[in-house]
């Protein structure tokens, strides 16, 4: 280091690189938890910042939410305080897939999560870019930033996003920068690589932003949110929904000919095509221009203009992101309805950062390389405030488990959408940014949104992130459905004349003998609130989602079953665990390619070894044979 | 995905394959004990006692038939080999049944065992000592060279390639209904009805059950053309039958019923494999010995694919010859008029009332008239008019595969049940990805990546 002189800093439990969205979840488990955490950010007003569009949930991603919010994490929260419009998606279809989406104020969603982190005790902000890692005898004990100070600590999550040598692209235009023109990391990234660490380059991108005030909206059509309440918290409540008129709508619009026109006409200017881009972009997210090439034959793609807060006429484009020249942005802007004299504020631009691959992590995103040191977010290739936050979590949780010098926490498959997420990355590591999918879950009926906190709020509660406040009520909730439950299989709908006009009406046979009330709900057309006409009410008036959790345990019970039998087969796999320090070289037998994918991906459980292309199950005996060979043989391993 | 597991119930022929004696089919698992009783008639084997041997029928559990007459010995962990619940059927031995046996437990619920996989489990389940442990090792060694060999021999080109039609089909189903649910907003792509959804699943289903039906033909080239050899005692039923096998296997007197036991022989006319079945002569009889004969005639007319009747040219027919020729005729059937060398008695105009002219032969075996032209119609009636068989279409032989698309098929039924029942189509399809799972378990390609590469490459979606 040139000029600036060491000193020795603080010295804390648990260290978190970089306030994002995974940092700030990372930082507060782990406060919460007990531990005395340093959160380190490159710029204090970009806490929790959305550098990209100006909403959180969606499918898979809103229950990732539900997830973060049962095990006492933030983000659920923050979006219930902040939030300018809620809907919730895919209603027409199963309970799996219904996903509640908001738009955020983005500028309040940043205050917000920051002013809670400011009040956590045991928590400290600071701001200051971390250059390097203390790293000895293979463990990580802290970390040294720019301005020399050497902070200790006994974990270190490292979460720097697209800050890590990230470079903006605009057209020509090229610069070291991190999101939304902030500080890059420049050397942390350099430190990584010395530690031993491979780091790949992915590419992200996002749209202009134009002024609302100049966009046309009578050329645009409505999309507004729902009356209906709905929060993301389990603690939220209800009556502090929004009501429709204080919710803010996105307005749809198209592209056209004219647009793709522009497009095509200069795409040798697009980065993207002219090879200034290496990085690799997620196909689930392409540039404009690459769905101008990809699907040439496509009339018109859709765009989404959404609110960016309540305070500033910064609206955000969805569907457009481009890094497209500046000039070419504004034409493009201009061809479209309703934008044809709309005024760009922030051009759109694609950036390049540096990636942790994450096959060199553990389920528990402590890095298999140095004892101590997780990392979590963009770090770890994913893509999305929501994986962002699930990991931050996760990792905030073990390393705070380590500093108590506790035992180590995952989440399984068959748990959560974040235990889907960690597993993939982990064990099939990922080629372009990783987003969550609902087809990536194979027991998605059992991960639904309305049970997460059935699924994980015990388990917030044993990591010290649920208040006993909080677990009780979650009690009573858990037993208010099981007794509805058991009412309705024991109340009976009788085959009045009133029961066969309701059943006549929607189409369906009348009854002909009395049904039990769980019966009479099974069929597709009758919901719990018409059962109650004609069943007695239950003792005390239920709760809406305790309502919602008995109708789709009894309506879907007969899929329901299906996943967990499949769950519970999986199990024993799950159970069988690989030892740590397996020596894969000294087993005789397996394929080349699985050798070689064991060795570097090191597979914690038989299951997850299932899961690695090119193991296959003659492999998988090997193994298993082998590790039952070393219990028996007491074979050092 | 693969849907195979470590702790499935596998299943596996455990005697060495070939004709005659006794077959056993191993079923070890948790499940070993409920899924043979779904195919089985007798006692309920969930309460019988441990180690004990049950006589019974193992039936088609959908259409109640006899498959075969069987003796279930039941043994419930941890006493037995793998320490799990295994199930023996011991059946009738023969190719034909011991694999029809195996594919309907298959079907219901059994995975085929990996080549030493019984072992290994006992292995895993601390029944074996280290050094046994060794052994396995190189028997899963040595074994999975050779097995992977044979399964992609069975796995025939054109079979492979239907199979990753359907795959591809059901794909591009699953792709849709995925990006409904990830991108509820996106209008340009076609919302997936469970309307469409069931039209595909019924498209698949037919191409499913078009192939199970071929599995039948497959067995018949296999395993022979179940021919059964039938006739009044002493018209020259045996004397047929070592014709066709150009040796003396059965045997062969004047005495009436003096073959006694059917006797199985494969042979090749023309081109055909039969599986000759020289019955005892058909009659009434008080002879207890004999009686058993007679009954198994009975059983092998039912069962044959092909049946020759045969009729002694030279006395006038007698009820038994009608009532032979009764009880055949909605059988795939040649009438043979043997012992054409002596006077006739019985001309083919006697005969017209049972079958066409082609299908009666004249011959005689001791002057060898005749049997040319008996081979002759035989390979025409296979090859030309087709018994169970059709040489172009793909056939699905591999008990494994037989039990795959049996599963696959009730995938896609749970699929069409769902529909009816109103379900929503992402429930409905958990149901349709399993079908794919199963259907790529035979081809050998289950990667749940497959699907968002269809995804991403399909629509054009994203924010």
């Amino acid at each position: 280091m040139t000029g600036v002189k060491a000193y020795s800093g603080e010295e804390y439990d648990v260290i978190v690189v970089g306030a994002g969205h995974a940092g700030s979840e990372a930082a507060l488990a782990a406060a919460r938890m007990g531990n005395k955490t340093l959160l380190m950010t490159i710029n204090l007003d970009m806490v929790a910042f959305m550098p990209c569009n100006p909403s959180v949930g969606g499918p898979a991603k809103g229950i990732v939410v539900r997830e973060i919010d049962a095990l006492g994490g933030e983000m659920g929260r923050n979006i219930d305080k902040t939030y300018v419009q809620m809907r919730m998606l895919n209603t027409g279809k199963g309970p799996a897939v219904r996903a509640l989406r908001a738009q955020a104020d983005k500028h309040a969603y940043h205050a917000e999560m920051k002013n809670t982190i400011e009040n956590e005790p045991n928590l400290t902000l600071r701001q200051g870019i971390v250059d390097e890692l203390i790293v000895e005898d293979g463990e990580c004990r802290g970390v040294i930033t720019n301005t020399g100070a050497k902070y200790h600590a006994k974990a270190v999550v490292v979460s720097s996003g697209t800050a890590a040598r990230g470079k903006i692209i605009i057209g020509e235009l090229m610069y070291s920068s991190g999101p939304n023109n902030s500080q890059p990391a420049m050397k942390l990234s350099e430190n990584l690589k010395d530690l031993g660490l491979n780091l790949v380059r992915f590419k992200t991108g996002t749209p202009p932003r134009v002024d609302g005030t100049t966009i046309n909206y009578d050329e645009t059509e409505e999309q507004p949110g729902d009356e209906d309440v709905n929060h993301f918290s389990f603690e939220s409540s209800d009556e502090d929904y929004l009501s429709l008129k204080n919710q803010l709508s996105c307005w749809l619009t198209y592209t056209n000919e004219t647009t793709h026109k522009i497009i095509r006409d200069n795409l040798d200017r697009a980065p993207m095509f002219s090879g200034v881009i290496e990085g690799v972009g997620p196909r689930y997210c392409p540039s404009i221009e690459d769905k101008i090439v990809r699907f040439a034959d496509k009339k018109r793609h859709q765009l989404f203009l959404e609110p960016e807060g309540r305070h500033t006429k910064e609206w955000y484009v969805q569907g457009l992101s481009t890094s497209m020249p500046e000039e070419i942005q504004q034409k493009i802007l201009h061809s479209i309805k309703g934008l044809e004299n709309a005024e760009m504020m922030r051009p759109g631009y694609a950036i390049e950062y540096d990636v942790v691959s994450p096959y060199q992590l553990k389920p528990t995103l402590e890095t298999k390389l140095i004892k101590n040191l997780y990392t979590a977010g963009q770090t770890n290739g994913t893509s999305g405030y929501e994986e962002a936050a699930g990991q931050g979590l996760i990792a905030g949780i073990n390393a705070g488990l380590r500093a108590l010098d506790k035992g180590q926490f995952t989440l399984k498959r068959s748990e959560a959408y974040i235990g889907v997420m960690i597993d993939d990355l982990v064990t099939k590591g990922t080629n372009e940014p990783y987003r969550l999918l609902t087809s990536r879950a194979e027991y998605r009926l059992i991960l639904r949104h309305d049970n997460a906190d059935m699924r994980l709020t015990e388990k917030g509660y044993d990591l010290g992130l649920i208040s006993d406040d909080r677990l009780a009520k979650f009690e009573a909730k858990k037993q208010a459905v099981e007794t509805e439950l058991e009412r309705l299989n024991s109340v009976r709908v009788k085959p009045s004349a009133e029961v066969n006009a309701f059943v006549e009406s929607h189409n369906e046979k009348a009854l002909k003998d009395g049904v039990l009330a769980a019966e009479f709900l099974r069929r597709p057309l009758v919901s719990y609130n018409d059962l109650l006409k004609f069943i007695p009410a239950s003792a005390e008036p239920l709760d809406r989602r305790v309502v919602e959790q008995v109708e789709v345990r009894i309506k879907y019970a007969g899929y329901i079953k299906k996943a967990e039998a499949n769950v519970a087969r999986m199990k024993k796999m799950e159970d069988k665990k690989i030892p740590d320090r397996i020596d894969y070289d000294a087993i005789d037998g397996l394929a080349t390619e699985a050798h070689q994918k064991l060795n570097k991906i090191r597979p914690v459980t038989i299951a997850q070894a299932t899961r690695i292309s090119g193991v296959n199950p003659a492999d998988i005996a090997i193994l298993t044979v082998y590790i039952e060979q070393g219990k028996i043989a007491k074979i050092a391993n | 995905m693969s849907t195979t597991t470590e702790f499935d119930t596998i299943a596996a022929v455990a005697t060495p394959p070939g004709e005659g004696g006794i077959s056993i089919i191993r079923v070890s698992g948790e499940d070993a004990i409920s899924i043979v009783e779904k195919v089985y008639r007798g006692k309920d084997l969930a309460k019988v006692a441990s180690h004990t041997i049950n006589y019974g029928h193992i039936i088609e559990p959908k259409t109640k038939d006899e498959v075969d007459e069987v003796m279930v010995s039941v043994m419930r962990a941890p006493k037995t080999y793998t320490k799990e619940d295994v199930v023996e059927v011991n059946c009738h031995g023969g190719l034909v049944a011991t694999n029809e046996i195996l594919q309907l437990i298959l079907s219901n619920g059994a995975r085929m065992a990996e080549p030493g996989e019984f072992t290994k489990r006992a292995f895993l389940n601390g029944r074996l000592d280290l050094s046994q442990a060794e052994a396995v090792m190189d028997l899963i060694r040595a074994k999975t060279d050779k097995s992977m060999k044979v399964a992609l021999n069975q796995l025939d080109g054109s079979l492979s390639r239907l199979i990753k039609n359907l795959r591809q089909d059901i794909l591009e189903v699953l792709a849709q209904v995925e990006v409904n649910i990830d991108y509820p907003e996106y209008d340009d792509v076609e919302t997936l009805t469970t309307k469409l959804l069931r039209e595909k699943a019924t498209e698949v289903r037919q191409s499913i059950e078009r192939l199970l039906k071929t599995a039948k033909q497959g067995k018949v080239l296999r395993d022979g053309l179940a021919t059964a050899i039938v006739g009044r005692p002493n018209v020259g039923k045996s004397s047929l039958l070592n014709h066709l096998l150009h040796e003396d296997k059965a045997i062969v007197t004047d005495v009436a019923g003096t073959t006694r036991d059917v006797i199985e022989e494969f042979v090749n006319v023309r081109g055909v494999p039969l599986k000759l079945v020289d019955t005892a002569g058909i009659r009434d009889t008080e002879d207890k010995v004999e009686k058993i004969g007679v009954e198994r005639s009975r059983k092998a007319i039912n069962t044959a694919d092909l049946v020759l009747v045969v009729i002694n040219a030279s006395e006038p027919l007698t009820d038994e010859d009608r009532n032979l020729l009764d009880i055949t005729d909605d059988d795939k059937r040649l009438i043979i008029l043997n012992k054409t060398d002596l006077e006739r008695k019985v001309s083919n105009e006697d005969l017209a009332d049972w079958a066409k002219p082609e299908d009666i032969i004249g011959t005689s075996v001791l002057t060898n008239q005749g049997l040319d032209q008996l081979e002759e119609r035989i390979a025409s009636l296979f090859f030309d008019e087709g018994i169970e068989s059709n040489q172009n279409s793909v056939m699905v032989t591999n008990a494994r595969h037989i039990g795959l698309l049996n599963q696959a098929n009730d995938a896609l039924g749970d699929v069409l049940h769902g529909i009816a029942a109103g379900m929503p189509v992402d429930l409905v399809q958990i149901d349709m990805t399993r079908c794919w799972n199963l259907l790529g378990e035979i081809t050998g390609d289950s990667y749940q990546d497959e699907l968002l590469d269809q995804l991403f490459s399909q629509f054009c979606v994203g924010k």
